[in-house]
């Protein structure tokens, strides 16, 4: 116990001599924190258009303002052809090329249809395929409007059709913020760096300056060791947790829903396991520099699969197999759902299952592997 | 002039000493294609949904078998009132439900029509919104299936073409994303580890008195690097046309010019980060943390530049790898030439060498 004690005094004066892990530790997560979610915002919007109109009618010119004013595209230039449109999708001015054909009005009312032909710039499919289904719905609108303007150009609609009205409720964000999803999810991003990385590198410096066989041949025990390295770095990942939690408020105004405690307890199982983490990479890397990349390389793995970005449902089937296996994505999911949705513990104990499954499998080949290499 | 081929010799074998870390090196493209191109689509499919029927009549049945048969969703079993939704919703299994109110069919005939409600968990608005969209437009499917006559006669018909990506490949935009990525954390992350290596084994200091320049020095820490980057570009681009059939539009030539000088300026900015620290572990801690993020979240392959602040706006123009994104997606996936991208090359020109002359600087410094 007192072997113990010294160690972890050791470890923590180490931890807090060095300004620069120091600062990296609390000062960049939190800032990181502050910032990120200002730019993480996959919301479309302001779809550039511009459209080349060879008509000249009303109809085409009641179609285009209808577009323009819907709130979701911006007029972003007036070209003469077809080609000058291209042009500006080339350069990245414009999204959408919108090109109505001569005799478009002329035919509308004639044969009962007409086709436009709009021009995407398909590279970004999120925001191809978002504005696509704005325009469509714009669309829609219009030809609902065109046809009883058409059939009773006095107002007086007869047709008594089934109706069904429906009413679209948002839950959990009614103001579609992005913010919500994405403040939980960076902490959490934030929280596996500091946790798995730092750990990593600091043991693998005793290794590569030559310290750890200085304390091997002291009479402290391995296992006393690995505590006193996973302890401190324990300690200072609640921390950042906690102050991540506190500029979740403080900043983004988001308080968890759900209770602390079970949030915590999760918070504790996880960084147990990403400490396990840390120390399994440890014990394959010699340098620093091989350290960090076998840890990028995780994190990067991690970060896109854990579904931080994407749906994991929507993923293909040994992607979900995989995402599984990532810890990040248990967790990552958890803070969501209490922090947005206020879940109780009984109603994400699988996730903890999970967690704790990967504590003690990290751990115990981290352990194991330490054994064998020293 | 032999003298630096020696040198550069002898940090090849540096480099190629450490067969794990090469191992990463080249490891994490291919991982990360494989990922970008086949896990992460923006496709939204399979998502739980949950369906409260109070009407249990023909109609309702008729609407919640569609939305069974829908790839769109993963239908999970009915719930009886609304605390159960709320429950589902909580334990994550559901992101939407769809609720029938009481005598749904017999409704609408009448002259109010039947209400029907859809609940998204809007905490993912982008998911919310298309899911809903979904669920409306197959709604008013059915709508249009009991009743022909509702079929609008006089309609415009949009006609899309898909510019650039007829096949509609959900990784295009990532792939210039991850290439940017990629260069950074190689040239700039083991660049920086490198120099400083040498500072913390005390090594250093025996290179300066040798008869070498000092310049010579970091240019031949720099070249495997630089080697090791191009492989590195070679390997991403053979899989993206071979494995996620990207075609590569613009020239190629153009291409590896435009990646050769945005690597000459990770190098150097690499360098720098190296001569301004003294440990290997704050030279990574910069670099990884430091430019990782910023450079995920800010070159624009992730999140639209146009939807931020201005002040990222503005810190986004001082990455150089936005405008190595923006030359990469002209020439490589739109076919754009030279002329299209020379601002950018420009842009990245001064960058490298504006971060090279400072490195220089710091170096001599160190030298009295």
């Amino acid at each position: 116990m007192k072997t113990m004690r010294f160690i972890l005094k050791k470890e923590f004066r180490q931890i807090f001599r060095d300004k620069i892990i120091l600062a990296m530790m609390f000062v960049m997560p939190t800032v990181q924190l502050i910032i990120m979610p200002l730019a993480a915002n996959f919301e479309v919007k302001n779809i550039n258009i511009v459209y080349i109109d060879h008509d000249h009618s009303s109809y085409s010119q009641k179609l285009i303002y209808k577009i323009i004013s819907s709130g979701y595209f911006k007029l972003a230039g007036g070209p003469n052809s077809y080609k000058e449109g291209l042009k500006m999708i080339e350069e990245g001015t414009a999204d959408v090329v919108l090109e109505i054909s001569p005799g478009f009005e002329r035919n509308l009312v004639r044969e009962g249809s007409q086709k436009i032909n709009l021009s995407v710039d398909a590279i970004n499919g999120t925001k191809s395929s978002v504005g696509g289904s704005y325009l469509l719905s714009v669309l829609a609108d219009f030809n609902t409007n065109l046809d009883v303007n058409i059939k009773s150009p006095n107002g007086t609609v007869t047709v008594r059709p089934a109706k069904i009205n429906i009413e679209n409720s948002n839950w959990y964000n009614p103001r579609a913020e992005y913010k919500y999803y994405m403040v939980p999810g960076i902490l959490v991003l934030l929280l596996t760096l500091i946790g798995g990385f730092i750990t990593a590198l600091n043991i693998v410096k005793e290794k590569e300056i030559g310290t750890i066989e200085q304390i091997n041949v002291t009479p402290i025990k391995k296992w006393q060791f690995i505590l006193g390295k996973l302890i401190p770095f324990w300690i200072v990942g609640m921390t950042v947790f906690t102050i991540g939690l506190i500029v979740m408020y403080v900043i983004y105004g988001i308080f968890p829903e759900g209770s602390l405690l079970t949030l915590y307890t999760f918070a504790a199982v996880y960084l147990i396991a990403l400490l396990g983490l840390g120390l399994l990479i440890s014990t394959f890397a010699d340098t620093q520099l091989q350290a960090m990349f076998i840890a990028f390389f995780f994190m990067m793995i991690f970060m896109l699969m854990s579904g931080f970005f994407t749906n994991t449902e929507s993923m293909p089937d040994w992607a979900i197999i995989m995402s599984n296996f990532t810890p990040v994505t248990h967790f990552i999911k958890v803070v969501r759902l209490i922090v947005l949705k206020g879940s109780r513990f009984s109603e994400v104990k699988n996730e903890f299952f999970y967690l704790i499954g990967f504590a003690v499998v990290l751990n115990g080949l981290a352990i194991f592997n330490y054994r064998k290499t020293s | 002039m032999k003298q630096l081929l020696v040198f550069i010799r002898k940090e090849f074998y540096h480099v190629f000493r450490d067969r794990r870390t090469l191992l990463i090196l080249f490891g994490l493209p291919v991982v990360q294609i494989i990922l970008f191109g086949y896990a992460l689509s923006s496709e939204v499919k399979n998502i739980g949904i949950a369906v409260l029927d109070n009407a249990h009549d023909v109609q309702s049945e008729q609407i919640i078998s569609k939305i069974k048969s829908s790839p769109y969703f993963e239908m999970q079993k009915p719930v009886l009132n609304y605390p159960d939704i709320e429950k589902k919703f909580r334990e994550g299994s559901i992101k939407c439900a769809v609720v029938f109110p009481v005598n749904f069919g017999s409704d609408l005939y009448n002259s109010k029509g039947a209400s029907i409600q859809i609940i998204a968990d809007a905490s993912d608005p982008n998911t919310a919104t298309i899911l809903t969209n979904y669920l409306n437009a197959m709604i008013s499917d059915y709508q249009q299936q009991l009743n022909p006559a509702l079929k609008p006669s006089y309609q415009i018909i949009p006609e899309v073409r898909q510019l650039f990506n007829e096949e509609q490949n959900g990784s295009l935009n990532f792939i210039p994303g991850v290439i940017a990525l990629i260069f950074m954390i190689v040239s700039t992350a083991l660049t920086s580890v490198a120099v400083v290596r040498e500072k913390e084994m005390g090594t250093m200091e025996i290179l300066l008195v040798s008869p070498f320049k000092p310049v010579m020095v970091l240019i031949a820490k720099a070249i495997p690097y630089l080697v090791l980057s191009l492989v590195n570009f070679i390997i991403i681009l053979l899989l993206s046309v071979y494995l996620l059939n990207v075609e590569i539009r613009g020239s190629l030539i153009l291409l590896f010019a435009e990646s050769i000088l945005f690597i000459i300026t990770c190098l150097s900015l690499g360098l720098l980060i190296s001569n301004l620290t003294n440990s290997q572990q704050t030279a990574m801690l910069i670099s990884m943390m430091g430019m990782m993020l910023p450079t995920l979240l800010l070159t624009g392959f992730m999140f639209p530049i146009e939807n931020m602040p201005w002040i990222f706006q503005v810190i986004s123009r001082i990455l150089p790898s936005r405008y190595y994104y923006d030359i990469v997606k002209s020439v490589m996936l739109k076919g754009l030439g030279f002329s299209y991208v020379w601002k950018e090359t420009l842009v990245l020109l001064a960058m490298s060498a504006g971060l090279l002359t400072l490195a220089l600087k710091k170096f001599k410094i160190r030298l009295s």
